[in-house]
């Protein structure tokens, strides 16, 4: 029945000949292969993202007399409000999470080789996005928590030199977070980061699909010296069949955490009231926000804040380009990026720690 | 060396233009005042007699143009002490204590003097203070009561509604307790001095210097400032009942009312205390230390078993209110959103305070009304919380079931790979 | 290697996979689709409460009374004016968030718990309340009155 159906498609789409390759493509196996899932994983609750949020839409009212109330109503009223509300709340910080992973898992295996540094570089581009999806949608339920949040993150952003302050206006719709603040981030949330990250997703998925997976480096020298010891699994269906493995176990996480940890509403954000004592940003952000904490309020002449955005503005742009400094040539300094990355590891997670238990 | 001399005669020009500039400046600024040259001389000189430029121009007098003349008479342009402190002149020297309220009031007392200033401002306080009993004990000999510079300071007074001044509302019980509060001070007089002890343990005083809140009342409020003297026994609850309306109203009407009077006993205050006025709680209406009932009424009487009936009934209505709390927490803390019944909880609460206010009529049945409307409330409260909790059950047992169909796929998934790599 | 005295039958064991595979597919994709189902559904109160509300029928309230409603998370004062017109106000006390009633004999608002007054525009006129009470805006939509917050400037 399905060959019956492939065929009358085929006749209108003309396309076995381009998914015949596809039949045939094949995954490499190894003691690390468990790693490829991790992208899958964040396409697919990138996938959840989208459906919920596209539900919640039908109930949500952005404007700031109404978004809190909207998604109370979502919360108490309507029928499953709560579960499509905390998936969408639990699976944004899963997949910022498993996005994080996957970039590391990617830096660690060394699969940003040349010929891959442009999935690398549009990867990055989509870690970055997905971290303004994160941003802009933390504000939407306009309560306390949120309100401050975006007005800490956005001063931080105007702290850049020169350009800081145009983009800080440009990101509040104003000199201060207020209800305009609310809809361009919603629009920001719901048309523009999602179109420029589904151009984005189909580059880096082409580019995935085109190029392989990658093996790491001293597995496929072994492998190019004695082609014999190269295994592999069939991407239909054996991979597939793993994958989806994944993305049920990832359900039923997101199941438990949204059934029995539903997300909190907070309390409707009154920009009179003064900013409550130990503001945090969410937690993919603390190891920045803590990080300047830290930094001294003068390093010789300059600002020790706006030193702080200025390094790590820095080293998004450095890391962005990192596979373009590692040259293809042996030497000394090959492990250099692996010690960069073991050092990068642990100071996100060992910063994002200290950000949380610190008062 | 060379540029320092030249540039020294610039720098003793500048110097020269500042100088005559300043000199001017303060020819200009003196001009728009009225000459004082009192203060030339007392701004030198220590207490008693001293008296600072900047201390005078706190005055509001001062800042309305008055000068030390004003009261104290004298030539206030003269800097000859023969001539401005001449009994030709006018000149008063110190002003006895006795003739103050005179002094004071010879303006205060003017409507058409006072009304360039301010023509809103009372101009009775004169004839008020007559009547207090600091006034009568004056005119009586006694010249340790207070008189108008004692409450309003002297040299530096403010106007009231300036935080500074010794008449603002939050600083008049201090201001009062300068005097009363002292024992030494006040022997003689035959009232206790421990008033101010008592208020600061009060209810009102938390409310006015702790909250901020200036409706409270203080020491004037209910003794009156010019006119200052006690209530009455009679009267003292007429005084409450200027903020405590619905209470009074009840009382008026109520059974207590006749039978205290008879015993010439003064209203609130029997129950509530006059200074140290406390939070009231449900423990008056018992038989404990802080029971009120019981200290006229005898155990087992018919009041008695109205008085345990009321005890019962109110705690019933705090206790429904506490549960409901309780079953609202825990279905908040398990994820689900009950604020619609955490809002209700404050009418139920509303009824609560209601209930406790109509003890004051002494009527069981009125009482009971609004026990039976708060009850009503919290039990509806109560179900919420109880059918939210059955509602997050109910949503862990269709978790359940969907982890159920989740784990069959995955166990299919695996048999399904091994058996096609198998 | 597997030994086939320890594993069942081809066709038995076919069965299984089948039921937990495909069974367990369908059972998961029915506890999805019943929830979103349930959820494209939209709930009889579709009133948020938050900026709007319809706080009374026009035939409710004579004139000259008042009533108490309820606005997004705080209650709410609706006065029939002794002329027919409608007065919308927040009823929580501004002295200490005591909930407001309207006194018909003295045209006025009235705060029970320490005799403090506003008048119909909200203004605190006596007693201990600091500030004035907010004023909604009102109009009548058909037979309903409904009640809104005034705009945003």
């Amino acid at each position: 029945m399905f060959a019956t159906l492939r065929h009358w498609l085929d006749e209108r789409f003309n396309w076995d000949d381009l998914l015949a390759p596809l039949r045939h493509k094949t995954v490499p196996t190894h003691r690390l292969s468990h790693w490829y899932f991790l992208g899958g994983i964040t396409l697919f609750l990138f996938g959840i993202q989208v459906a919920t949020g596209i539900l919640l839409l039908l109930y949500y009212r952005p404007g700031a007399n109404e978004a809190f109330e909207s998604v109370q109503y979502i919360m108490t009223r309507v029928q499953f409000g709560w579960l499509i509300r905390s998936i969408h709340s639990w699976s944004a910080n899963l997949m910022i999470f498993t996005a994080f992973a996957h970039m590391f898992s990617v830096l660690f295996l060394k699969a940003y080789r040349k010929p891959r540094e442009l999935t690398w570089v549009s990867g990055m581009l989509l870690l970055f996005l997905v971290m303004g999806f994160g941003f802009s949608g933390y504000l939407l339920p306009w309560n306390t928590l949120a309100f401050f949040a975006t007005k800490v993150g956005t001063e931080i952003a105007g702290q850049v030199p020169i350009v800081g302050k145009p983009m800080m206006i440009f990101l509040r719709g104003g000199d201060e977070v207020t209800a305009a603040t609310l809809i361009r981030f919603f629009g920001f949330h719901v048309a523009v980061l999602p179109g420029v990250a589904t151009v984005l997703l189909l580059i880096h998925l082409l580019l995935v699909q085109r190029l392989g997976m990658s093996v790491p480096p001293k597995l496929e020298v072994q492998w190019t010296t004695d082609p014999s010891a190269r295994k592999e699994m069939r991407f239909f269906p054996n991979f597939l069949l793993r994958e989806m493995m994944a993305w049920y176990v990832a359900l039923g996480v997101l199941g438990v955490l949204a059934a029995v940890f539903p997300w909190n509403l907070g309390v409707k954000a009154d920009p009179f009231v003064p900013a409550p004592a130990g503001i945090k940003p969410e937690w993919y952000f603390l190891f920045m926000f803590q990080t300047l904490k830290l930094i001294p309020s003068k390093v010789w002449f300059i600002d020790g804040e706006i030193l702080g955005v200025l390094a790590f503005g820095l080293v998004g742009l450095l890391w962005l380009l990192l596979p373009f400094f590692e040259s293809d040539q042996p030497s000394r300094m090959k492990g250099w990026i692996t010690g960069l990355a073991i050092f990068a590891l642990a100071y996100v997670a060992g910063m994002s720690a200290y950000g949380h238990f610190a008062k | 060396m060379a540029i320092l001399r030249n540039s020294f005669g610039a720098f003793r020009a500048v110097r020269c233009i500042s100088r005559a500039g300043l000199l001017a400046l303060a020819v200009c600024l003196s001009h728009g005042q009225n000459a004082n040259s009192c203060l030339d001389c007392h701004s030198a000189l220590s207490d008693p007699l001293g008296v600072t430029q900047e201390k005078f121009s706190q005055d509001i007098h001062a800042q309305k143009g008055l000068t030390c003349a004003s009261c104290h008479g004298g030539d206030p342009t003269s800097d000859d002490p023969e001539k401005s402190m001449s009994p030709k002149a006018g000149w008063k020297g110190k002003i006895e204590r006795k003739q103050i309220p005179q002094l004071c009031g010879s303006c205060h007392s003017d409507p058409s003097y006072m009304r360039q200033f301010n023509p809103s401002l009372r101009t009775d306080q004169l004839g008020q203070y007559h009547t207090s009993v600091h006034g009568q004990r004056l005119a009586a000999g006694d010249n340790k009561v207070a008189v108008c510079t004692d409450c309003h300071s002297v040299h530096d007074l403010r106007a009231p509604s300036d935080p500074r001044s010794t008449v603002n509302p939050v600083n008049v019980a201090n201001t009062c307790a300068r005097c009363h509060a002292d024992a030494d001070y006040m022997k003689g007089h035959s009232i206790p001095t421990d008033q101010f002890a008592k208020y600061r343990a009060s209810v009102h005083y938390q409310a006015l210097m702790v909250r901020g809140d200036l409706s409270a009342p203080t020491c004037s409020t209910c003794h009156g400032n010019h006119g200052a003297a006690p209530p009455g026994v009679d009267r003292v609850q007429n005084v409450c009942s200027n903020c405590h309306a619905f209470q009074a109203q009840m009382y008026e009407k109520s059974s207590h009312r006749e039978a205290f009077k008879a015993e010439s006993l003064p209203g609130c205050v029997v129950c509530h205390g006059n200074h140290a006025i406390a939070h009231p709680t449900d423990a008056m209406l018992g038989t404990g230390p802080d029971a009120v009932c019981m200290r006229c009424h005898k155990p087992g009487d018919q009041c008695d078993q109205a008085r345990a009936g009321l005890q019962t009934d109110v705690g019933r209505l705090h206790e429904a209110i506490q549960s409901a709390d309780q079953a609202l927490r825990l279905a908040e803390s398990s994820g689900m959103e009950v604020s619609e019944a955490r809002l209700a909880q404050d009418q139920a609460r509303d009824s609560l305070t209601k209930a406790r206010v109509t003890i004051h009529s002494f009527r069981t049945d009125l009482v009971n009304q609004e026990i039976q409307a708060g009850m009503k409330i919290a039990a509806q409260n109560l179900q919420t919380g109880k059918e939210a909790m059955i509602e997050r059950n109910r949503r862990r047992a269709g978790l359940g079931v969907s982890l159920i169909a989740i784990g069959m796929v995955l166990v299919g998934l695996r048999l399904y790979i091994k058996k096609i790599e198998g | 290697m597997t030994d086939s005295r320890l594993s069942p039958p081809g066709g038995t064991r076919r069965r299984i996979v089948e039921i937990f595979f495909g069974g367990g597919l369908l059972a998961s994709f029915a506890s999805f689709l019943y929830p979103v189902l349930r959820y494209l559904i939209p709930p009889a109160v579709p009133d948020l409460g938050g900026d709007e509300i319809v706080a009374a029928k026009v035939a409710e309230l004579k004139p000259n009374s008042a009533k108490i409603f309820r606005f997004g998370s705080r209650p709410g004062l609706l006065v029939r004016n002794a002329d027919g017109t409608y007065r919308a106000l927040s009823a929580t006390c501004t002295h200490l968030s005591c909930t407001v009633q309207y006194r018909s004999d003295l045209r006025q608002i009235w705060c029970a718990c320490h005799n403090g007054i506003y008048d119909l525009n909200g203004r605190n006129v006596s007693g201990p309340p600091p500030r004035p009470l907010e004023v909604f805006d009102v109009h009548l939509r058909g037979d309903e009155i409904v009640v809104n917050r005034k705009r945003e400037a």
